[in-house]
Order: C-alpha cells, then sequence, then structure tokens
C-alpha cells in the first residue's frame, strides 16, 4: 500500500467575527445555516479529516458552496484554516513561516486552475517558465525546462503565442504545463476542466491520466462532475456544506451510498437516465421523398454507401425505409417505391430518456427514428450511438 | 411666513484666523518651502532647457513620428506636425515650450507622487477608503482655490504653477493605479501566490503588469489634467500660453483669445493622441 502523504486532521475554517461563538454551534451539531443566520459566520468548512496517499487522484466532489475549491485552497495555504491541521508527510503546514512555506509552494505543490490563471502580459513560454523563475532558476534554464513541458502537453510551436490566441484546451494545457514545470510531486486542480466544451473535457480527462502514469504525481482534483470524479478518481470523497459526507473508491461508492444525498448525486452519473435522445441523435444521411423514382434511391444510397434510405412526405412526415434489396427489386420489377417500402418502423419521440428506448434499440434490425408530435422526421438513433452515449 | 424661507442664523468662522495661520506656517516652513521651490524652479527649467535647445523641426519630425507610430496611420502624424507647426506660425512656439515645461514638470512629480500611493492604496481596502475622500476633495474642489497656498509657499512663478497642477493632476494616476492593481483577475493573483511568489514578486511580475492598461489610462488622464491647469495656473505666474489666454480675457481681445486657446487645445490633443496610442499597445 502506499504511504500517507498528505493528511487533513479535524480542519474547519470559519468566516466571520463571532467565531468561537459558531464553532460551538457547529460542535453542538447545529447545520450551515442555522448558525449563519444566528452569528453571522459561514461556516465554509467543518471538521474535515481526510487521508491522501503518494500518486493518487483523490477527488473532492460538491456543489458549488460546498466548500470544496475552500478546502483546495488549504493545501497549499492559500487559505489558512480556522483550526485543524493539513500534514504534508507529517509537518504540518500552518506551522510553516513565511520562508519554508515560500519553499513549499515552489517546490512541493503546485495548482491548477479553473479559468487557467494565466498572465495574460506574458507569452506561453513566460507562464510556463513562470514557477521557474521566481525560484530564481536561470533564464536559459527554466526556459528549456518549461519547452519540455510545453511539448509535453502538445503545444509545440505556440511557446511565442500570447495567451489570448488561444483556445480554453490548449489555455488549461499552458496551466498544466506550468504547475508540472517546477517538478511538484502534488498538483492541486481546482475544477480544471469545468470551463471547457465537453468534447475537449473528455480529451484532457484522459491526457492528465496519460500523464499522471507517466508522471506518478499526487492530484487532488476539484469537481463538481460526478462522471468525472468516477472516471478521475482513485478515491472520491462527496462534500456538502463544508463538511465530507462520504469517502471511497468510485465502486465502494455507487454500491453503498452513505446516504440519499450521496445516492442521488451517484445517481446522476447513470446517463441514460438524464440524456434523452435529442442529445444523441443524427441527422439521417440518405433521404427521399415518398413521389421520388425509385432510381433516385438507388443513387442516393450508392452516393452515402448505405443500405437504407428514408421516405418522408412533402411535410417532411416520417413514411418509412426502403432497404437497397427492396430497391433494387423494385426497380427490376418496375413497382413504386410506396409497394416496396418498410412502414413498420419504430419511432421515439426528441425527449424521451435513453433509458426508455433502450430495449426498442436493442431490437430492431433499423436505427429508430425520431419524430415530432406531427409525425415530422427529425433525426434518427442507431444502436451504436445508444451504446456509445452511454459510455 | 419670512422665516421659512430665510435662514435662521449664521456663525462666521474667523477667516483671519485661518490666513494668518497659512500665513504663519508659510514663515516657519520657509526654508523648506525655498528649497522646494529652488528645486522645482530647477526642473522647469532644465525641461524648458531641454526643450529649447531641440531645432523646431526636430521637434515637429518627433511629433510626426510618434503620431505615424501610435496612430498607426501615416495621415494622423502629418496632421499633429502640422498643427504644431501653426503654433509656431502664429508665433506661440516659446510659449508652447514654457507651457510644455511646466505640464511635463507636473506630470512627472504627479507620477513620481502617484504610482507608489497607488500601489500601496491597492493593498488595503480600509487605506483606500481612507484616501476616497482626500481624492474626491483633491479632484472637485475648484482648482483657483490650489492657486493660494501654491502662492502663499510658494511664491509667484512657474514653481507654484507646477506645485498646483500636482495637487490637482496627481488624483487620476493615484486611484487608477489603486483600481487597475485591485481588479486583476483573482485566480492570477492565486496563481502567483500558488509558485510561491514574494509580495514584491506577485506585485512586480504579475499585478503590475496585468494592470498596465488601467495604470496608463489614469496616466493620460493626468496628462490631460495638467494641460486644464496650464490656463489656471498664469493667475500666479506661471508663463507659458496660458498667460495669453489670461492677457485676452483681461483685454477682451477676441483675436488673441481664439489664436492662444486653440494652441492649447492643440497641444493637448497632442499630447492626448500620443500618449493614448503608445500605451494602449501596451495594453493588448
Amino acid at each position: 500500500m502506499a504511504n500517507t502523504l498528505i493528511q487533513v486532521k479535524n480542519l474547519s475554517k470559519l468566516y466571520g467575527l463571532n467565531r468561537s461563538e459558531a464553532a460551538s454551534m457547529m460542535r453542538a451539531g447545529s447545520d450551515k445555516n442555522t448558525v449563519y443566520q444566528k452569528t453571522g459566520v459561514t461556516a465554509a468548512l467543518w471538521d474535515i479529516n481526510l487521508e491522501v496517499k503518494q500518486g493518487e487522484i483523490y477527488v473532492l466532489i460538491g456543489l458549488s458552496g460546498s466548500g470544496k475549491s475552500t478546502l483546495l485552497r488549504c493545501f497549499n495555504r492559500l487559505n489558512r484554516p480556522t483550526s485543524g491541521e493539513v500534514l504534508f508527510e507529517g509537518k504540518s503546514l500552518t506551522e510553516m513561516n513565511k520562508k519554508e512555506l515560500l519553499e513549499f509552494r515552489r517546490n512541493r505543490i503546485s495548482m491548477v486552475f479553473q479559468s487557467f490563471g494565466l498572465m495574460s502580459h506574458r507569452d506561453v513560454l513566460g507562464n510556463v517558465a513562470y514557477g521557474l523563475e521566481v525560484k530564481g532558476v536561470p533564464r536559459a534554464e527554466r526556459e528549456e525546462k518549461a519547452m519540455k513541458m510545453i511539448e509535453m502537453v502538445g503545444l509545440s510551436g505556440w511557446e511565442h503565442k500570447s495567451c489570448a490566441q488561444l483556445s480554453g484546451g490548449m489555455r488549461q494545457r499552458v496551466g498544466i504545463a506550468r504547475a508540472l514545470a517546477n517538478d511538484a510531486e502534488v498538483l492541486l486542480m481546482d475544477e480544471p476542466f469545468s470551463a471547457l466544451d465537453p468534447l475537449v473535457r473528455r480529451e484532457m480527462q484522459f491526457e492528465l491520466l496519460s500523464l499522471q502514469r507517466k508522471l506518478k504525481k499526487t492530484i487532488i482534483f476539484v469537481t463538481h462532475d460526478i462522471d468525472e470524479a468516477f472516471k478521475l478518481g482513485d478515491t472520491v470523497s462527496i462534500m456538502r456544506d463544508g463538511r465530507i459526507i462520504q469517502t471511497g473508491t468510485p465502486e465502494e461508492m455507487s454500491t453503498n451510498p452513505a446516504d440519499d444525498y450521496v445516492r442521488e448525486f451517484i445517481g446522476s452519473a447513470d446517463k441514460s437516465k438524464v440524456l434523452t435522445v435529442k442529445n444523441i441523435m443524427m441527422t439521417p444521411a440518405c433521404m427521399m421523398r415518398s413521389h421520388d423514382g425509385i432510381e433516385l434511391a438507388i443513387r442516393e444510397m450508392r452516393a452515402n454507401a448505405l443500405s437504407s434510405i428514408y421516405v418522408v412526405n412533402d411535410e417532411m412526415q416520417f413514411e418509412g425505409i426502403i432497404t437497397i434489396a427492396q430497391a433494387i427489386r423494385a426497380h427490376r420489377e418496375h413497382l413504386r417505391p410506396a409497394d416496396v417500402m418498410e412502414r413498420e418502423i419504430q419511432t421515439t419521440h426528441g425527449d424521451a430518456l435513453i433509458a426508455d428506448i433502450m430495449p426498442v434499440a436493442a431490437e430492431t434490425p433499423f436505427p429508430i427514428a425520431v419524430v415530432d408530435e406531427e409525425n415530422r422526421l427529425q433525426g434518427i438513433v442507431t444502436k451504436s450511438s445508444v451504446l456509445t452515449a452511454l459510455m | 411666513m419670512e422665516w421659512l424661507f430665510n435662514f435662521p442664523f449664521e456663525i462666521k468662522p474667523d477667516l483671519n484666523a485661518i490666513d494668518s495661520a497659512v500665513r504663519g506656517f508659510a514663515l516657519w516652513a520657509a526654508p523648506v518651502l525655498d528649497a522646494l521651490s529652488g528645486g522645482l524652479i530647477w526642473l522647469v527649467n532644465s525641461i524648458a532647457w531641454l526643450l529649447s535647445h531641440i531645432p523646431w523641426f526636430l521637434l515637429i519630425a518627433g511629433v510626426f513620428f510618434l503620431g505615424w507610430k501610435a496612430r498607426k496611420d501615416l495621415k494622423s502624424g502629418l496632421l499633429y506636425a502640422a498643427l504644431l507647426f501653426l503654433i509656431g506660425v502664429v508665433g506661440y512656439w516659446d510659449a508652447m515650450i514654457t507651457t510644455l515645461s511646466i505640464v511635463l514638470s507636473g506630470v512627472l512629480i504627479s507620477l513620481l507622487i502617484g504610482l507608489p500611493v497607488g500601489v500601496i492604496l491597492s493593498t488595503s481596502v480600509r487605506l483606500n477608503n481612507l484616501a476616497r475622500p482626500i481624492l474626491d476633495t483633491m479632484q472637485t474642489m475648484p482648482s483657483f482655490v490650489y492657486l493660494i497656498p501654491a502662492l502663499l509657499f510658494f511664491g509667484l512663478g512657474s514653481q507654484s504653477g507646477v506645485i498646483a497642477t500636482v495637487i490637482y493632476a496627481v488624483v487620476p494616476v493615484i486611484r487608477l493605479t489603486s483600481l487597475g492593481i485591485r481588479q486583476v483577475d483573482r485566480e492570477v493573483v492565486e496563481a502567483a501566490a500558488s509558485f510561491g511568489s514574494t509580495r514584491w514578486q506577485s506585485l512586480f511580475k504579475v499585478q503590475i503588469p496585468q494592470a498596465m492598461p488601467t495604470i496608463m489610462a489614469g496616466v493620460n488622464q493626468t496628462l490631460m489634467m495638467a494641460m486644464a491647469m496650464v490656463v489656471t495656473c498664469s493667475m500666479i505666474g506661471a508663463r507659458g500660453l496660458g498667460v495669453e489666454v489670461l492677457n485676452a480675457v483681461n483685454r477682451v481681445e477676441m483675436g488673441r483669445g481664439i489664436l492662444s486657446g486653440a494652441s492649447v487645445v492643440i497641444l493637448a490633443v497632442i499630447l492626448d493622441r500620443v500618449t493614448q496610442g503608445w500605451f494602449g499597445k501596451e495594453g493588448n
């Protein structure tokens, strides 16, 4: 079993004037809101205990206001706990003096931010080299190091571009390169991928995992996305109102949720109950109108390399499907398209949950047609798109 | 019903006492004030000496070049050069140089005071709140009022003009420096701290550079306000274009008024555009 690297003991963080009274109320078991109304003190964190092991990805998850970012900032003392301690290799962070703290931040721990925290007056290289610069590493050496990091995150050739010229995903790569540049063993990540669009987010999650495998960093990762938490986390802590409700591996948590709140939170991870057909439907590549000739149908299918074609009337209302075999038969026997059309096609609405159409999708030989109230064709859902959506 | 509309009573403060207290202070602090005064005169004269030893055509060429570079437009450069040429043509070249040296002295001192003060104010909300009414007062007090202590403490001449200019023009650079630094994105400042920056490193490597566009807007405003004091300061013996305007008013000479007034405007426009274009570039 890996060693414990960081330990948090009875950590609390209260904001406001009347902290001692608030603390005794919290000890007596009052909740955050009551304490705030009575004393005007916000209990951002209360009695947090956790252990982070060397080389793991530790995920803190919770809704906004649950205190996860506040807790994250206690690990490098951007926030100073009101009481309790954070131990790094057994040494208390709260007892560090100014100089020790600077050394700690320069060499042991670094951070990645939600909106990237890049310095717009510096180019990519200047940003990545920043941590080394404040450490006093000579220019040539720090730039060489920074270039390596830029290459590692796949931004070679962009080192002299200004950060404003980069896309969101690329900016966060700069943020990650900057955090990796000073060889810290711990990486704090504050919702690093929340500002990115879903496709880029997935890609970055994947890259973070492979980076972590290569570099063996210890990562403390904050997110509000349960899927992200379960995908990345070796250990996950769910937070609510400044407390940790449950800590465990993703498996432990989904098989044995501590309470309804956790169950609900994890429940949202099951995408088939969240995503609707609209999210996954595609435009049919191949379509014809019911009064078009059969030759057109065959030409369309050939051009698109498909074996079936969707038939609609002039109002875009869905009629059925003609397969290539039926189309060729109609061509030979001089039949009209309507004569060979397959009319028994499963249809569904855009608002239907994926969970509900799954049984149908598994059985039907053709993709499911998505229609609106007036039976107009909106799109299609294939078996593979249902399955990949749930990955 | 008259009592409704007439204020019921008045207490006249003893204005004479205030006057004599200020005069007393002026006498008491005379050695310091004289030294300051001498320093200011030296500064103004040095800048004037420098400016007047640049051949006129070089100055015009310089304005052309700066205008062209700053606005990235050949026509602007030509326009500013032509306007400056016009000031010389109507016979105000020397007055313009004098005015420019007073303005530049005022701006220089304003920046030397304003930038550090702005940086200090940015570090503390409480200091900032404390300074706010003072800055508001400095800015809204009718600028003529500054002429009185300036005259009393520093005597008649350009040095008093510089002092009055500084009091009036130092405010925007203080305000905008402080504002600019406080407005730097919280995450960027946190990022600087999280990599182990000292306070100074964070300030000079991150906060001030990030605040540069706002700070430069403050510098530009300070320059404009210094220009605005030029005419006012001529009342306490600051020479230059302001004197011409003042004379025109006293003698009710419309022609002289238009020429000298237009010269002030031209100088202001050139200073504004050149500095704006110049600083704007750094912002991007």
